[in-house]
């Protein structure tokens, strides 16, 4: 019944937002602004480029931006005999005012580098978070590390000085490519019941390669067949030796994984929660047009990391997003289904249902995957650390509005201050997996966010949804590329694409699904439960499932990293990862950093979801605990499923973390998935994007408060053994630790396990060392 | 007859730049985007460039002046200057900035004051003769088209 309420809430989110980006795409003009560009529903993005001005690509509006006059004279010469129009701009700070006064103004931006004012790669990341304009960059420096530079800051083109105008004529194809992206997205985003396609992959990710874009344009070609039978051309290519996993494949190769019940499905559904809402965050932010359909769906699902990191990836590569759309819908579906059985290739195939897909091409698809998921759950230590970079921002808004009694707010803002420290550590890591220092700023991070969520969260219901339904969230993320260093913004995109990968990855591994599909049913009707008090947020949660598959897909993929570590963990487990993206996204950096710090601890889910509930308890002024808990959790989660990989990162933070620490986070971690949906509404709130997920975060969180304090006092006994002991093991030995640990989690499937192994540790450590306090969040103990 | 005669000279300072190596491929583009509406665009576009250029000269200068030589001021500036001078074909200024930044890059104080002075020189030159093209073509009248050299 929650389900369907949830789903229900969803896909009613999902229209709003569809109609949303509708709304904006039509705002959006080409060159001389043909009408035909904002039939988003209608016309494929062929046809939208086709039915662009016959003029096309004349009168295309480029905005120049050089500090040389010199270059800049000539530029504007050789632009204005391609027939733009052109604008010039010496500063790069004059060149952003521009676009934010008229962010429908220029189709095309083309910078120099070398400013005196700005890094030419930041005004990148600014034009590309803000108005998500095709960006080229030009320099006479022709250095291989520059235009590399360049590509992974999302630059569509390089240019060497001296330009020729030759090179000039052809710009405009970045323009149509982008809208072409842009339109595709919309037909995603227009595809409502995306719950109802989950089989269907209306948004094809070419997941053979990241990074090929040319063949994940094939793929977004074929995409939407309900809308453009012509763009499908799945048959065609699964007809070829070489099957070209497509968008619209890929969804239904993730919709079939989850239907078969893939793990750690609770997590993914709350990863999804998460992911929404910082897609809606985003699609607030018009920061990518593309990323409206994905967050739309994600937002209910409020997988704040995975979104960001999807963000990241989608902002290098046009692949990614649909990868990350793709798995939204796959975390929906994964939500929505709750069949315990295995992802099989010969399942997956015949769920899938598409013609001429053999169950070798699924499973080698699903090998790819689960490897994808990995490789996100790798990078996620250090999306967390981008995490941490863009929730800086927000986090004094959170600081200030959480008031948890019992929390250290001045920790908080410490932690909010890790962050920058975290973040630091974090790069210098660099992608590969930061492990103690990462771990020490992150679990901070986290208790910081958790208690932000906390206070947050139970506001949302009030008066926070405006703040952050408000553009002000927006304004924080937008925020977020100034606060980034371009290396910064690197990681980023590199954990996003980790996590794409991830989600991948998670998607491949399907048992892990399962106990998440399973689990978040588990957590629903908890939510339910709880969410009497909160009334009509909980249905947000199955509307929020229901949307795309594409979430699914990529929630499933969090939910997957989830779950592996511990279908145990469960619910706990899975949601956390989300709500800990999204809690750690809006409040601060760290806490995303912290949050992954805490996937060690989570690393037994039934532990975590124990000890949250035991922290839960502890703390328990309110449910924002278990909130905070969530966002540690999930990114322990998700750090679990990446097998050694995970354990290293989550060891870090469990070695760091003092036991209380760990406590403190796996009690947070353990709060039913109720409480972590609920949690990624929290973050959704602050973000301000979703209200819904605001709402429904909250009932979720009520929920899981009311049912999970009587079980985190038991589960806290049990589980502080196990994470204190946990911790300990981490401290002296991390990967060997960590790979014993993960060996010890991921068999504790179910919860009985879990509590069994709990048990067993009990009696060796004895229930005295829960500290699940949130004391332990003190940064004194975190030896930043 | 003049006219003609006038539009040869022009040709053949122009071929003499091109052949001597101080113009390159870029001032034919230049060139190329001259048009009714903008008859003086190239000489617009260098007479820019030398104003704006010789801001940037000065602060090398200054820069070189210092002690001990911040290489990496120097070569920022001379990134700058470079791209300036290709954007308008200057041929040898261009090789002399590439040379000058290669010293920065291994450290080399008194050969970037070499390439420095030698980079000013190649400036100077070529400023004379374009001021002396310019005003030739002017003579000339618009009858002027750009042409590729051999």
């Amino acid at each position: 019944m929650l389900l369907l309420l949830l789903l229900l809430l969803l896909l009613l989110w999902w229209c709003y937002c569809s109609v949303r980006f509708c709304l904006d795409l039509r705002s959006m003009n080409l060159g001389n602004g043909k009408g035909s560009m904002s039939a988003v529903t209608t016309t494929g993005v062929m046809k939208s480029g086709d039915a662009v001005s016959d003029q096309f690509p004349a009168g295309l509006r480029v905005l120049v931006v050089d500090d040389d006059p010199t270059c800049l004279m000539i530029l504007e010469k050789m632009l204005r005999t391609c027939l733009y129009e052109v604008t010039k701009c010496n500063r790069a700070e004059t060149a952003l005012s521009l676009l934010r006064e008229n962010k429908n103004g220029f189709d095309i931006v083309i910078s120099d580098v070398h400013m005196p004012d700005m890094d030419g790669f930041k005004l990148l990341e600014h034009i590309g978070l803000e108005m998500d304009l095709p960006v080229i960059m030009m320099s006479a420096d022709d250095g291989k590390s520059v235009v590399m530079k360049g590509v992974t800051h999302g630059a569509c083109d390089y240019l060497i000085k001296p330009v020729r105008i030759e090179a000039l004529k052809n710009i405009w194809q970045h323009v149509v490519r982008k809208k072409k992206n842009e339109w595709k997205d919309a037909e995603q985003s227009g595809s409502a019941e995306e719950g109802d396609r989950q089989p269907k992959a209306s948004d094809e990710a070419d997941y053979s390669s990241s990074a090929n874009e040319g063949s994940w344009r094939n793929s977004k070609k074929r995409r939407d067949e309900e809308e453009e039978a012509e763009d499908r051309d799945d048959t065609s290519t699964l007809k070829k030796p070489r099957v070209v996993w497509s968008v619209e494949l890929h969804q239904q190769f993730v919709a079939a994984v989850d239907q078969l019940g893939i793990d750690n499905l609770c997590n993914g559904t709350f990863d999804a929660w998460v992911v929404g809402i910082f897609v809606c965050i985003l699609s607030k932010t018009t920061l990518l047009p593309l990323w409206s359909p994905v967050f739309r769906y994600s937002h209910c699902l409020g997988r704040c990391k995975e979104v960001l990191h999807a963000f990241q990836i989608i902002r290098v590569s046009n692949v990614n997003r649909y990868i990350m759309t793709l798995h939204f819908g796959f975390i929906i579906a994964s939500i929505v289904n709750s069949h315990p059985t295995e992802a099989v290739p010969k399942k997956i195939l015949e769920l899938m249902n598409v013609p001429g897909l053999t169950r070798e091409n699924v499973a080698s698809h699903l090998q790819k995957y689960r490897l994808y998921l990995r490789r996100l759950s790798g990078v996620s230590q250090h999306q967390n650390n981008m995490n941490n970079s863009f929730l800086g921002s927000q986090e004094a808004t959170f600081g200030t509005i959480s008031s948890i009694s019992g929390i250290d707010l001045q920790t908080l803002a410490v932690a909010g201050q890790l962050p920058a420290q975290s973040l630091a550590t974090l790069q210098a890591a660099g992608l590969g997996r930061s492990t103690a220092k990462a771990g020490v700023p992150m679990p901070i991070m986290d208790q910081r966010n958790l208690f932000s969520f906390e206070n947050p969260r139970v506001r949302f219901g009030e008066g926070q949804q405006q703040h952050l339904s408000s553009s002000k969230p927006m304004n924080l993320l937008l925020g977020i590329p100034t606060n980034m260093e371009p290396k910064q913004l690197a990681n980023l995109h590199q954990s996003t694409q980790s996590i794409a990968s991830l989600n991948m990855r998670v998607n491949a591994s399907a048992p892990q699904g399962n106990p998440l599909l399973m689990q978040m049913p588990q957590s629903q009707p908890r939510g339910q439960m709880l969410s009497e008090n909160t009334g009509p947020r909980v249905p947000r949660l199955p509307s929020s499932l229901g949307q795309p598959n594409v979430s699914n897909g990529i929630s499933n993929g969090f939910l997957g990293r989830n779950g592996i570590a511990g279908n145990n963990r469960g619910p706990a487990y899975n949601p956390v990862p989300p709500n800990s993206s999204l809690l750690s996204f809006p409040m601060n950096q760290s806490s995303e950093v912290s949050v992954n710090n805490s996937l060690p601890l989570g690393s037994t889910p039934g532990i975590s979801s124990i000890t949250t509930k035991g922290s839960f308890q502890e703390e328990v002024t309110s449910g924002i605990k278990a909130s905070g808990a969530f966002p540690s959790y999930d990114i322990f989660n998700e750090l679990h499923h990446h097998k050694s990989h995970d354990w290293e990162i989550t060891n870090p933070g469990l070695s760091y973390s003092a036991p209380h620490h760990a406590n403190p986070l796996q009690g947070n971690i353990d709060v039913s998935p109720s409480v972590l949906v609920h949690q990624g509404f929290s973050s959704t709130q602050h973000t301000g994007q979703s209200r819904d997920a605001t709402l429904m975060g909250k009932a979720m969180f009520s929920v899981g408060e009311g049912s999970e304090q009587d079980n985190l006092q038991n589960a806290v006994q049990h589980l502080h053994p196990l994470l204190v002991d946990n911790s300990v093991r981490v401290k002296s030995e991390r990967i060997p630790d960590a790979s014993s640990q993960t060996n010890l989690f991921p068999d504790h499937y179910g919860q009985e396990d879990l509590m069994s192994a709990l048990l067993k540790q009990q009696e060796g450590m004895g229930p005295g060392e829960s500290e699940f306090e949130f004391d332990a969040y003190s940064l004194d103990n975190i030896p930043v | 007859m003049d006219k003609v005669h006038s539009h040869r000279q022009v040709a053949v300072i122009k071929h003499s730049l091109f052949d001597q190596g101080y113009l390159d491929e870029q001032f034919i583009q230049l060139e190329e985007l001259q048009d009714d509406a903008n008859p003086n665009f190239v000489e617009e576009i260098v007479t820019l460039y030398y104003r704006d250029s010789s801001r940037l000269i000065s602060n090398l200068d200054h820069t070189l002046e210092r002690n001990p030589l911040d290489f990496n001021k120097l070569d920022t500036i001379m990134h700058q200057f470079k791209g300036s001078s290709s954007s308008i074909g200057a041929k040898k200024v261009k090789a002399e900035c590439t040379l000058f930044r290669e010293y920065c890059r291994t450290r080399n104080g008194e050969g970037c004051r070499r390439s420095f002075q030698q980079m000013k020189k190649e400036y100077a030159i070529l400023r004379k003769k374009l001021e002396t093209y310019f005003q030739m073509a002017r003579q000339a009248g618009p009858k002027e088209t750009a042409f590729r050299p051999k």
